[in-house]
């Protein structure tokens, strides 16, 4: 017989006796799990699924034959023959006087409806309290989400775990000794004024309410919850939505793949925008003879000086006639942009009505913004667009090579789980020209000079060679074209790159070294790699890294673009690209075109259409002439946006679908309100490949429809004959489509919330982890795609000689639409900043908080000077939400030749002291939470 | 706190940013010390040195020096009651005196210097109480910077203020060259040299019947298979944080004879097969400091044979660290929170390796012990116990001091034969047996043996043999509220029984009348529930004058 690993032996079952009854437990799991399988219900508060048991409430202790003292049952394991009592006489004395002793010191004031403590006093018969209180502290109402109130506060340290340990975010401490010890955040610092970003977890996890979602949402009647998912990244959180009136009073999060209950800010506190009073609710129609131009103030709460309300028939008439009419001059004439934060059906059945309806391939979405160039790059290389594996894969992982993203600001849960696998000791490589959060938690930071990726990563990619730590037998049984790779990689040696990239080369050869020896690498990336001329080239870089090392294709490993939008998996999976069908099937591919005209019974075009950036500069030219925008907002996101707003104010006819009048609506001929997200159905994919569903959780405003509805509506009156009812009849059809998903029905989805894809057949797992035998390319192996150095278009020199990093906050979602408009996000960031080193503003002679201007060659705004040591000498960083000083007047629109996408991670730039203050744009300015809230 | 901009928008990242010019005075201070987290201790101990306090932006850059979060390295700050955490840069005190007012230094008149010291030293001065500092023998003690100042006045402390005599002074002791001279680390470079084997030597400590000397009373050698039969590598940890209200024993030996222990400390690390040394020294002992640092220097310079690294930590002020998990979480840079167990630091202790921990005096013994044989340990003691004992006392005898005497002597022997007897005037009404932790014994069981083992039908224990001897002109009651006080004062904070029940037991001794049903619940939940010694053993006292003292309560 083999004997039994360590592993097993930690699993086997053992026999124990019960409260006198013998029962069956694991060597690993806690006595108070065995006792609640076996229905034995032993009181708890400082345990909670989760969290690491900590054993301090002492609320659940046991009796164990032959032990002195009282047992705590969430900390002991049992052991072959031990005898736990859980209801003796004297483990219940002690119980019932922890709880007695913490109930002595509870406020009589109530936060919150049946606090932990209260249902186990409940249960436990507890009486008054017989012993006099403490001295309560004062209340805490700092924080614009979270109320602390730590006179209802046991000392559980469930928050400080939550904080430190889950989320990682490393605020909550528990200081000072005894019965002075306290729950602080930082150095018990006003939860205001502290590091905290909110994440709730804390809220979460505390079992009184001595944390609460503040202006006592705790308080408020709750008449349902709604299982669904958060509106924002591409990191796919599951969450629950508790409803009371039709409003969402507060948002938790839910036990799903992606999250395990973890929330950030904005999936947590950013749920109001969709009652926010700006909502719009009726079809709008241009008045007559109100001029378009870019020159514009949006005044959202404004809007009849430029538009007046239709009835829904009018203005889809008015809509669909004119679309209809320059279709029939001239098909090329149309385009449209679809969206990443709509659903798969609703990005699915928008691509099908352009290409069907308008008979063009012009359809985009944001994708082509954000991580173009890198899906360029993985289906050149490697066949797939998407993630080969999971971000919790990080966790399975040996070394992790995180380069151009910042997870802690952009995918926060996606950054926590990198956060505890660092903590386990796997190694966490940053590689970012900004140093940001994770770099605390990195074994080796490199910050690199501003656009010197490539030189990076070839000098990593050399060090491989030189140093024979190629992975000969993947390279020769997986892949083609490594010689060109060798070749090209001969010229960039550490030591000639060191003084380029600013690393020096032993440290690049060190994490090179690190990466291709490991037993799993992965590498994880954003939009510093992406947004830049030569994006296509970085990506192919990384791509290279992996297959030369061999690291892809197990769990551990791989490659994982993270994705920004909530749905720009889907949506790009969906077919909302100009030269694809869904499922990334080319349109110039006639087998392709074959397939969708079968499915669709209609003819196609065989063009492929054209990308963002070129609609607009068609738009420009006057190529385009009407367009069909949904829930996307290019007078804000498009680089050199005062171009873009010129050349949307030329359009003939602008037809825009949205749920708040942004300033991209400003200049529609007829705008739609459509449904926020939690007032609809809808499948949704995560960057991990996961399709998720969203579900109805409140009614949406006034007139305002279901998005779904609306494109059908159009469709019929572009001569289509539609009869798509609800979200389930579009996955359908699109099953038959894309065979990535073919697998998948709405009953499971239903019923699991999450399955992953690839998914070709009904009853499949789903695969978490692809490549693992062959890379879906037409030959099954990977190919390699040398690089090398690209300057940025515009660099910095005399005029301008600074470098503009754009970018997000953590609190604000693009282009601030939704986030703005919701009061806790738009509280902790009212308004626009550009950070820069404290020596660079000294050098200024501005101080931090005082308006600076920066100009381009595009453009100029004014705003908010934020000091910030992690933001490179020379440069600047401004995020791209604010309307107020739109940091896309200042980007330059040229383009990656591969990914079509701009350069929104470098510009030259000039700073100057001083500035008109930024002004109001009607939102935002940190006046949320008073408009909504009083 | 200043971090909004004009138009009210954040000027800088949240929360608190780093001054540069703070984190170039740490940079300073800290010099080429490895910025490790486990060092933290060492570390806010240099910056407190330096500058008297700890401002928040000393810690804030000591933070992201060591890598650290801000509330990692408040939470370990405020913890130390050494550690004078400040939120601005506010000029600390030109001098702080510490007044000890445990149990001895209480019976001495402490709390009349705690009222007159403030008024008289001015405000430059600060006066704070402080828990037992161990010179129980000359109460009242105050320490006036780390200056203690025994059977302290009004005047002597003024005058040592005054003076500015903050420094401990030094003692007389068996320094390396004497103590080699008279054999000393023969036995160890024996061992290392191969004429004694581990299992000779251990089976000589099993024999002795020599148990732990800090209280627990665990066999040492039986201790030093444990961890020898753990895998490699093990870790020692020796407790020198004698926080125990009237024990002073082992900074008697220290100030003495410190090779005598640092041999039987190597002695033991070779026995159980130890590969590191980590000497955890309290903070109020600043003179045994530096004889240890000094001496460790010597030895280190001129090894007798080679040695194993012996790492000398100090602690900053905690009564808790004096438990051994909480200990090992001291020393790895943490707050002093005691560990749940199973697992037991023989198996998982310092660093997560198997960690030998035994108290210095403990080891002390060693060289003695195999010089003259377990038989002659062995051989002492008196109504049927076995060994020596040295007992701390203090209180109203004569003589107070460290009394080496055998094991089992009574407590009436003990003043007669050893302490001089009582004090004039003074007759013996009770005693603490085992300083604040093993309750309170009437003068009616003046005569019970006093060792391990003997007193738990009281309800008592010996512990580390710290005797407080209380007369008629004393209460039993109030001795027990000072105690309670001090373990309100010193519970780590992290179990409920303990941090909120001492809080809740010394209200309802406060109480002319006791209810004693209350305070009776209440103690056997503490006793029963809480995670380590220190809440378990806190009702002790309150226990023992509802048993033998009820007439002061009732």
């Amino acid at each position: 017989m083999e004997r039994a690993s360590n592993d097993q032996i930690a699993t086997m079952p053992i026999e124990f006796k019960l409260d006198g009854k013998t029962v069956v437990g694991r060597p690993d799991e806690p006595i108070i799990e065995t006792a609640a399988r076996h229905g034995v219900e032993i009181p708890r508060l400082c345990y909670a699924p989760g969290l690491r048991p900590d054993g301090n409430c002492r609320a659940c202790v046991v009796e164990i034959k032959g032990e002195r003292v009282l047992a705590p049952s969430c900390c002991r394991y049992p052991t072959a023959g031990m005898e736990v009592i859980t209801d003796s006489a004297r483990a219940r004395a002690s119980q019932k006087m922890v709880l007695e002793l913490l109930l002595s010191d509870m406020p009589e004031k109530e936060y919150r409806l049946d606090s932990e403590l209260d249902q186990w006093a409940r249960k436990l018969d507890l009486g008054l309290p017989r012993f006099e209180a403490r001295k309560q502290p004062p209340a805490d109402l700092t924080h614009p989400a979270i109320a602390v109130n730590l006179d209802a506060c046991i000392q559980c340290t469930r928050c400080v775990r939550a904080c430190r340990e889950e989320q990682v975010n490393d605020v909550i401490g528990y200081a000072f000794r005894g019965e002075q010890s306290k729950i602080v955040f930082d150095f018990d610092d006003p939860m205001g004024e502290s590091t905290c970003v909110a994440c709730g977890e804390c809220v979460q996890a505390c079992p009184t309410s001595a944390l609460m979602p503040a202006r006592e949402a705790g308080l408020a009647k709750v008449d349902k919850t709604v299982e669904s998912l958060c509106p924002f990244c591409g990191v796919g959180c599951q969450l629950t939505y508790h409803v009371g009136d039709n409003k969402i009073r507060f948002v938790t999060g839910r036990d799903g793949p992606a999250n395990h209950g973890r929330l950030c800010v904005k999936g947590r506190y950013g749920f109001d925008y969709a009652h926010h009073p700006h909502r719009l609710t009726k079809p709008l129609i241009r008045k007559q003879g109100v001029a378009k131009g870019a020159d514009f103030v949006v005044d959202p709460a404004n809007w009849s000086e430029v538009f007046r309300e239709a009835t829904w028939d009018e203005a889809l008439d008015f809509a669909a006639d004119k679309l209809k009419q320059i279709r029939d001059q001239d098909r090329y004439a149309l385009a449209g942009f679809g969206s990443a934060k709509g659903s798969n059906e609703e990005a699915y059945l928008f691509q099908k009505l352009v290409r069907a309806g308008f008979g063009t391939n012009n359809v985009d979405h944001c994708t082509r913004l954000c991580h173009a160039s890198s899906v360029a790059a993985l289906l050149e290389g490697v066949g797939s667009g998407a993630v080969s594996n999971q971000v919790s894969d990080v966790l399975k992982a040996e070394v992790v090579f995180l380069i151009g993203a910042n997870p802690t600001v952009n995918h926060p849960v996606a950054a926590t789980w990198m956060k505890n696998a660092a903590q386990r000791g796997t190694k966490l490589i940053v590689a970012d020209p900004r140093r940001t959060e994770l770099a605390r938690h990195a074994t080796h930071f490199l910050q690199f000079n501003p656009d010197t990726d490539v030189a990076l990563l070839n000098a990593m990619i050399h060090t491989i060679i030189d140093e024979g730590l190629v992975n000969k037998d993947f390279v020769k049984q997986r892949t083609s074209n490594f010689e060109a790779l060798k070749e090209n990689a001969k010229d960039y040696s550490p030591e000639k790159m060191a003084p380029l990239c600013g690393i020096p080369a032993p440290t690049i050869r060190e994490v090179a070294r690190m990466f291709a020896t490991s037993k799993g690498s992965m590498i994880l990336w954003g939009m510093g790699i992406s947004q830049h001329v030569h994006g296509t080239d970085n990506a192919r870089c990384l791509i290279a890294l992996t297959l030369m090392t061999g690291q892809v294709g197990r769990p551990g490993t791989g490659l994982h673009p993270l994705r920004g939008q909530n749905n720009v998996q889907g949506a790009s999976d969906s077919g909302l690209i100009p030269m694809m069908y869904p499922d990334y099937q080319r349109v110039d591919n006639p087998e392709a075109q074959k397939r969708f005209q079968a499915l669709w019974g209609t003819k196609l075009d065989a063009k492929p259409g054209l990308t963002v950036v070129e609609i607009m500069n068609a738009a420009k030219a006057g190529k385009i002439r009407g367009m069909y925008i949904m829930g996307e907002n290019p007078a804000m996101s498009d680089p050199d946006v005062a171009h873009a707003r010129e050349a949307m104010a030329g359009l003939e006819h602008l037809v825009v679908q949205d749920i708040f009048l942004t300033e991209t609506a400003y200049m529609a001929d007829v705008v739609l309100p459509a449904t926020a997200f939690p007032e609809k159905d809808g499948s949704f994919t995560n960057t991990d490949r996961m399709v998720q569903l969203a579900r109805k959780a409140i009614d949406s405003p006034g007139d305002a429809r279901e998005d779904l509805w609306i494109i059908v509506q159009l469709a019929k009156r572009l001569g289509l004959d539609w009869s798509y009812q609800k979200p389930r009849d579009v996955f359908e059809e699109m099953r038959r489509g894309m065979n990535s998903i073919a697998g998948i029905t709405w009953e499971r989805l239903e019923r699991d919330s999450c399955v992953v894809y690839p998914c070709e057949n009904e009853g499949d797992p789903g695969e978490p982890v692809v490549f693992r035998t062959h890379f879906p390319t037409a030959t099954g192996r990977a190919k390699f795609v040398p690089a090398d150095l690209i300057p940025a278009d515009e660099r910095p020199d005399r005029h301008y000689p600074m470098v503009l990093i754009t970018g997000r906050q953590l609190e604000h979602w693009h282009t601030g639409a939704m986030t703005r408009r919701s009061g806790v996000l738009d509280a902790i960031e009212p308004e626009p900043v550009a950070s820069m080193h404290p020596l660079d503003l000294e050098a200024l002679g501005a101080a931090p908080g005082e308006v600076i201007t920066v100009a381009s060659r595009r453009g100029e705004i004014a705003l908010y000077a934020r000091a910030d040591d992690g933001t490179p000498r020379g440069a600047v960083f401004i995020p791209f939400a604010f309307y107020e000083a739109a940091a896309n007047l200042l980007t330059n629109p040229v383009l990656d030749p591969f990914g079509k996408i701009p350069a929104f991670k470098y510009c030259a730039v000039k700073v100057s002291k001083g500035g008109a203050r930024p002004g109001d744009p009607g939102y935002g300015n940190g006046g949320t939470l008073k408009l909504m809230y009083g | 706190m200043k971090r909004k901009g004009k138009g009210g928008v954040r000027s800088t990242l949240k929360g608190r940013t780093v001054d540069p010019r703070a984190l170039a005075e740490v940079k300073k201070l800290l010099g080429q010390a490895p910025r490790r987290r486990d060092l933290l201790i060492e570390h806010l101990h240099r910056i407190q040195d330096a500058c008297g306090q700890l401002s928040a932006a000393h810690l804030a850059a000591l933070a992201q020096e060591l890598r650290m979060a801000l509330a990692e390295v408040y939470e370990v700050a405020t913890f130390y009651h050494h550690f004078d955490v400040v939120k601005d840069g506010s000029k600390p005190a030109a001098v702080t005196v510490r007044v000890c007012d445990s149990i001895a230094c209480e019976l001495a008149g402490s709390h009349e210097l705690l009222h007159r010291l403030p008024e008289v030293l001015g405000a430059e001065v600060r006066v704070v109480h402080a828990p037992c500092v161990g010179r129980c023998e000359a109460a009242p003690c105050a320490v006036v910077g780390q200056n203690p100042v025994g059977n302290a006045t009004v005047e002597n402390v003024a005058q040592a203020v005054a003076s500015r005599s903050l420094t401990c002074p030094e003692t007389k002791y068996f320094d390396y060259q004497a103590y080699r001279k008279n054999g000393g680390y023969g036995l160890l470079a024996d061992c290392l040299a191969g004429k004694r084997t581990r299992d000779e030597i251990t089976k000589i400590m099993e024999d002795s019947g020599l148990r732990g000397l800090g209280g627990a009373g665990f066999p040492a050698g039986r201790k030093w298979r444990l961890v020898a039969a753990e895998p490699a590598p093990r870790l020692m940890a020796v407790n020198l944080d004698e926080g125990e209200p009237g024990t002073f024993k082992d900074r008697w030996f220290l100030e003495r004879d410190p090779h005598r222990f640092l041999e039987g400390m190597l002695v033991a690390a070779w026995c159980a097969g130890v590969g590191e040394i980590y000497v955890y020294l309290r903070d109020e002992y600043a003179g045994c400091r530096k004889i240890l640092e000094d001496e460790l220097k010597k030895l280190k310079a001129k090894p007798p044979c080679a040695l194993p690294p012996i790492h000398l930590r100090r602690g900053a002020g905690a009564y808790i660290c004096g438990e051994e998990s909480a200990m090992i979480e001291s020393i790895e840079g943490k707050r002093g929170m005691p560990r749940l167990r199973p697992p037991y630091v023989a198996q998982v202790g310092l660093f997560g390796y198997p960690t030998l921990e035994h108290n210095m005096e403990t080891v002390l013994w060693v060289r003695q012990i195999v010089e003259q044989g377990a038989k002659w340990f062995a051989g002492h003691g008196r109504h049927g116990r076995k060994g020596l004992r040295s007992f701390s006392v203090s209180g109203r005898v004569k003589k107070p001091g460290v009394h080496l005497a055998p094991a089992g002597i009574t407590v009436r022997e003990l003043i007669e034969e050893y302490c001089g007897g009582m004090q004039d005037g003074h007759e013996l009404y009770a005693y603490l047996p085992g300083g604040a932790s093993g309750g309170i014994l009437p003068a009616s069981l003046s005569d019970v043996p006093l060792d391990f083992d003997t007193l738990q039908a009281h309800g008592c224990f010996i512990g580390s043999a710290a005797i407080v001897v209380l007369s008629e002109r004393d209460k039993a009651s109030q001795a027990a509220q000072n105690l309670m006080r001090f373990f309100r004062d010193e519970s780590c904070g992290q179990c409920t029984p303990c941090r909120v029940g001492t809080a809740k037991a010394l209200a309802l001794m406060g109480e002319r009348k006791w209810d004693q049903a209350l305070l009776g619940e209440l103690s056997q939940a503490m006793m029963d529930a809480s995670i380590c010694g220190l809440g378990q053993a806190a009702p002790n006292p309150a226990l023992s004058v509802m048993k033998f003292f009820p007439h002061e309560v009732s």
